[in-house]
């Protein structure tokens, strides 16, 4: 049971690292409380990989630090830290029956016999292996080995994090829900720290207190599935998370008047402070955008409408920009033709894929 | 589903069984035949039956005592060649680099006796072992053990059981090397924050993940030095006596030697069906274990 903190950490797979372009990870300061549920999001070879090994110790961080509470343990080997982690493919020793399997790490850590056998039983219990204990590992399938890997890292009591890379990724969906839930229930249950590499969006959103969004070797933006949601920081994280992702268009900002190519948009915000020759963007979510017939608002072209079940999103064009919007429930558009409108509150603007803070309209005067 | 009947097929595989039935069918049917037979020369062949074979089986008989002599001289051959080159192979297959320039060249290094023609090999050691002018037994000599393969029984096996682990521990430790580099890095990951010692890694890890090409290893380092004949016959000729003699050198001196063929092609026929019985006993062994691995 540990609070992880990462202290100016950066990582290069080169030996002798010239710029800024050799390192796979970027200087990152991170906390991760005691007892929470992150998950760590992003496309393959964003770096999310190589910060999970860091914290467990199967990487050593080219610059900065990795404590447990106090304890610097950036120099320490896996063994020394007190870390579980299960990986991607399941990971199981094939000659050992289930019960050793998950007594492994006590007996390698001279466990007394007696407390060995009691946490075997429990961790069965709580993972529903109790009826295959006595079976040899090799002979289960995926979703049980899974279950081992994630036994052995739970059996032991005084582990600081547990550790998931993509440990979904061969398992069959409709397990993967089963699998989720008990993931989520034993966190519930021990209070451990958990980090939870995925690049699924749904894996991460639904498992996870907070997720940290990591592009390129940066972390993009860190808060719960409802901030990332609503106040994407980039628009990276905009176009990752949501489905379909946040329409983003290229705009010039007057005032609290924000000018398409196709026509203007009225801001709830001001944005007195944009930084010169920044590329300026407006971020819309399609939830927050909607399609009328044609009328007051940017003059689009309806490419197609795709019927998702709870909602009908239109692919329209603005002045040949792809853009998702809603279309409201009973709405027919009849013809191409069709007018755009926005939730202006739920409008961001990015200066070089960041948000910029707006200032409420009063104090622009 | 229906199924396309198409008996031209067979066409196709024929060329394969014209070429398998002059290749083995038909010679292996000479050596029956030959088995079952007499001669005085002349070419003029009788009838005997299985009498060679009752000869041959019967330890009491001058050609039994003289088979089974070789045959216990060759198992025993084949134990000693498996009991040093299967451990020594994956000690040196653990050994060997993962990664960078080294494992090029441990590579081809490990290759080159491989690579010698097996004559070749027998007169190398032939003349690596000689007293005289030979490195090693001159060494030896030197330092006061007195070693001489022509003479000595002991010195004779030593000598061929060196020249052979020299020769096919190679084989082995490639085989054993390639089912390492197939195993995942997970499961060394996996291990060290179990807080695996090197010793589990190797007996939960390691060893499982090589059975499959471990089995290979022994079934073909079985057969070859079950069926040596080369490299004793270069270097030794089956001596100091017969000490040497192993049943492929102890065939030919029957059929070429004393051009006994019909106890000859009886010592033949049981000499492959013994061969066949322990692989056949040993695949069974291996791919039934594979069977339980079946996923659930």
């Amino acid at each position: 049971m540990a609070r992880i903190v990462l202290e100016k950490l950066a990582h290069s797979y080169s030996p002798r690292p010239a710029g800024e372009s050799d390192f796979a990870l970027k200087q990152i300061d991170m906390v991760w409380e005691q007892g929470g549920a992150y998950a760590l999001l992003g496309p393959s070879g964003c770096g999310k990989t190589t910060l999970l090994n860091i914290i467990s110790g199967l990487v050593m961080p080219t610059r900065g630090r990795v404590l447990f509470d106090t304890r610097d343990v950036t120099t320490l080997p896996t063994e020394a830290r007190n870390i579980a982690q299960v990986f991607q493919f399941p990971v199981v020793y094939d000659t050992l029956t289930v019960a050793e399997n998950l007594a492994f790490p006590l007996r390698n850590r001279r466990v007394a016999r007696g407390t060995i056998k009691t946490r075997v039983t429990e961790i069965a219990h709580l993972l529903d292996l109790t009826a295959v204990l006595g079976r040899k590992a090799r002979n289960l399938g995926a979703d049980l080995k899974q279950k081992i890997s994630l036994g052995r890292g739970l059996v032991r009591a005084d582990v600081a994090a547990i550790l998931f890379d993509e440990p979904l990724t061969v398992i069959d969906p409709h397990l993967k829900w089963r699998l989720r839930s008990t993931l989520k229930d034993i966190h519930r249950r021990l209070n451990t720290t958990m980090i939870y590499v995925t690049h699924d969006q749904t894996e991460a959103l639904t498992f996870a207190d907070k997720v940290v969004v990591m592009h390129d070797g940066y972390v993009v933006q860190a808060g719960t599935p409802e901030e990332l949601f609503t106040r994407p920081t980039h628009t990276f994280v905009g176009h990752f998370i949501g489905s379909p992702g946040m329409n983003v268009m290229p705009c010039r900002i007057d005032g609290t008047t924000a000018r398409l190519d196709g026509g203007t948009v009225a801001l709830a915000r001001a944005y007195p402070s944009l930084p010169q020759g920044a590329r300026i963007e407006l971020g819309v979510r399609p939830e927050f955008a909607s399609v009328k017939p044609k009328g007051a608002g940017l003059p689009v072209r309806v490419r197609r409408v795709d019927d998702l079940g709870r909602v009908r999103i239109a692919r329209v064009e603005l002045m040949g920009i792809p853009i998702a919007a809603t279309l409201p429930e009973g709405v027919d558009l009849g013809g191409e033709e069709a007018a755009l409108v926005f939730d202006a509150a739920k409008v961001h603007v990015y200066a070089d894929g960041h948000l910029v803070e707006g200032e409420a309209i009063g104090a622009a005067r | 589903m229906n199924k396309t009947e198409n008996q031209q097929a067979w066409f196709l595989v024929l060329p394969v069984f014209a070429l398998v039935a002059f290749s083995a069918v038909v010679p292996l049917l000479t050596v029956v035949n030959y088995s079952v037979q007499d001669t005085f020369g002349n070419n003029q062949f009788f009838w005997n039956g299985i009498g060679w074979y009752q000869e041959l089986l019967d330890p009491a008989s001058q050609l039994g005592e003289r088979f089974f002599d070789a045959l216990w001289r060759t198992l025993l051959f084949s134990a000693i060649i498996l009991a040093i080159e299967i451990p020594l192979g994956i000690v040196i297959a653990l050994a060997m680099p993962r990664q960078g320039i080294g494992v090029a060249i441990s590579l081809v290094v490990m290759a080159l006796p491989l690579l010698i023609p097996w004559n070749v090999v027998g007169t190398i050691w032939q003349i690596f072992a000689r007293g005289d002018i030979g490195l090693f037994g001159y060494a030896l000599n030197r330092i006061g053990i007195d070693y001489n393969y022509t003479q000595g029984i002991l010195a004779a096996w030593f000598t061929i059981i060196t020249m052979d682990v020299w020769h096919w521990t190679s084989l082995v430790a490639l085989l054993c090397y390639a089912g390492l580099k197939s195993i995942p890095d997970a499961y060394y990951q996996a291990a060290r924050i179990d807080g695996a010692s090197r010793w589990a890694v190797f007996t939960t890890i390691q060893l499982p993940k090589m059975r499959r090409v471990l089995a290979i290893a022994v079934l073909l380092r079985f057969m070859d030095s079950f069926m040596i004949y080369t490299e004793p016959f270069v270097l030794t000729g089956g001596g100091p006596g017969n000490a040497t003699t192993f049943l492929s050198i102890d065939l030919v001196k029957l059929a070429l030697g004393q051009f006994d063929l019909g106890k000859a092609a009886a010592m033949s026929i049981v000499y492959t069906l013994i061969i066949l019985a322990v692989c056949w006993v040993f695949w069974t062994v291996a791919t039934s274990s594979e069977a339980e691995r079946r996923p659930t």
